[in-house]
């Protein structure tokens, strides 16, 4: 990795930071499919018994009850095990370096590269988003603010419920052209 | 579709987010270079396979990514309970008549 650093600026360039399907749209009457811009996310595993610092330190309560989420600022901590949380924060700073203030015992792992989000909204939303995904996402099981790893169709997924008729998929890159692709097609069946 | 009760996110979710992970209550050896053949051949290869209540591993691999034990009859295929890894047997299953 030393070496391309020390290499020509052609090198440089192609280490620019490239989103996945950056900025790819589908409009479906009731519903809406965007990709995301890119945000700063890091995967958090830490005991209970460091909860308290690492919510200090990174200005948000961290969520201990299943499928909560808790938000401030622009940061969002998504409860996703009982030991493990997904930090997004969109407003363009560094969960890791807050992380890495920390001594009590957690493990801090960026992946702001690994995921791609893409926003559902609309009416249509929880249809279109139960085209792949079997949980129940009404508003009584699945509130606003409810999160949960879950799948949708073979893929993998992170799923945020922003408003009542939004939602926030997070999927890994790789899987983001299947998973768009996915929820567009739902879109269109939706609106029928 | 199941649903199966995770007892680590408290609700009951879709079949496809888990993963069945073999027969549960199976300790390991502690002393397992001194183990005879046959006494390891028990412990790694032979398991019950009932038919009736079976007691099960399961892991919530699309959820909370935790393994978990379940009591399922393979008869029916009904889930008669779940509880966490590490808790003992439990001692009366709910709906048991005996």
């Amino acid at each position: 990795m030393a070496k391309a650093a020390v290499q020509t600026k052609a090198v440089e360039a192609s280490v620019e930071r490239r989103p996945a399907l950056a900025g790819r749209a589908v409009s479906a009457p009731g519903v809406k499919v965007e990709i995301l811009p890119p945000a700063e996310r890091i995967s958090l595993r830490a005991p209970e018994a460091s909860l308290a610092a690492l919510s200090k330190a990174l200005g948000v309560t961290l969520p201990t009850k299943p499928k909560a989420s808790a938000a401030k600022d622009g940061r969002t901590a998504l409860w996703l095990g009982p030991d493990e949380w997904l930090i997004i924060d969109e407003a363009g700073k560094d969960p890791l370096a807050d992380c890495a203030k920390v001594t009590a015992l957690h493990s801090a792992v960026g992946i702001s590269h690994r995921n791609v989000a893409i926003s559902v909204a609309g009416p249509a939303a929880a249809v279109t988003v139960n085209s792949g995904c079997p949980q129940d996402l009404s508003l009584e099981a699945f509130p606003v603010g409810a999160a949960s790893r879950t799948i949708l169709g073979k893929a993998e997924i992170v799923l945020l419920r922003t408003a009542a008729d939004a939602f926030q998929v997070e999927c890994w890159r790789s899987f983001s052209d299947y998973v768009f692709t996915l929820l567009s097609e739902a879109a269109g069946d939706a609106a029928n | 579709m199941l649903l199966i009760r995770c007892p680590y996110c408290e609700e009951e979710r879709p079949e496809l987010e888990f993963r069945n992970a073999g027969e549960a209550h199976i300790a390991r050896p502690t002393n397992i270079a001194g183990e005879s053949d046959d006494d390891f051949e028990k412990f790694f290869f032979i398991r019950s396979n009932p038919k009736g209540v079976i007691y099960e591993r399961w892991r919530h691999i699309h959820g909370c990514a935790r393994f978990f034990n379940a009591v399922r009859d393979t008869v029916t295929d009904k889930f008669v309970m779940t509880y966490k890894a590490g808790e003992p047997k439990p001692a009366k299953l709910p709906g048991a008549s005996k």
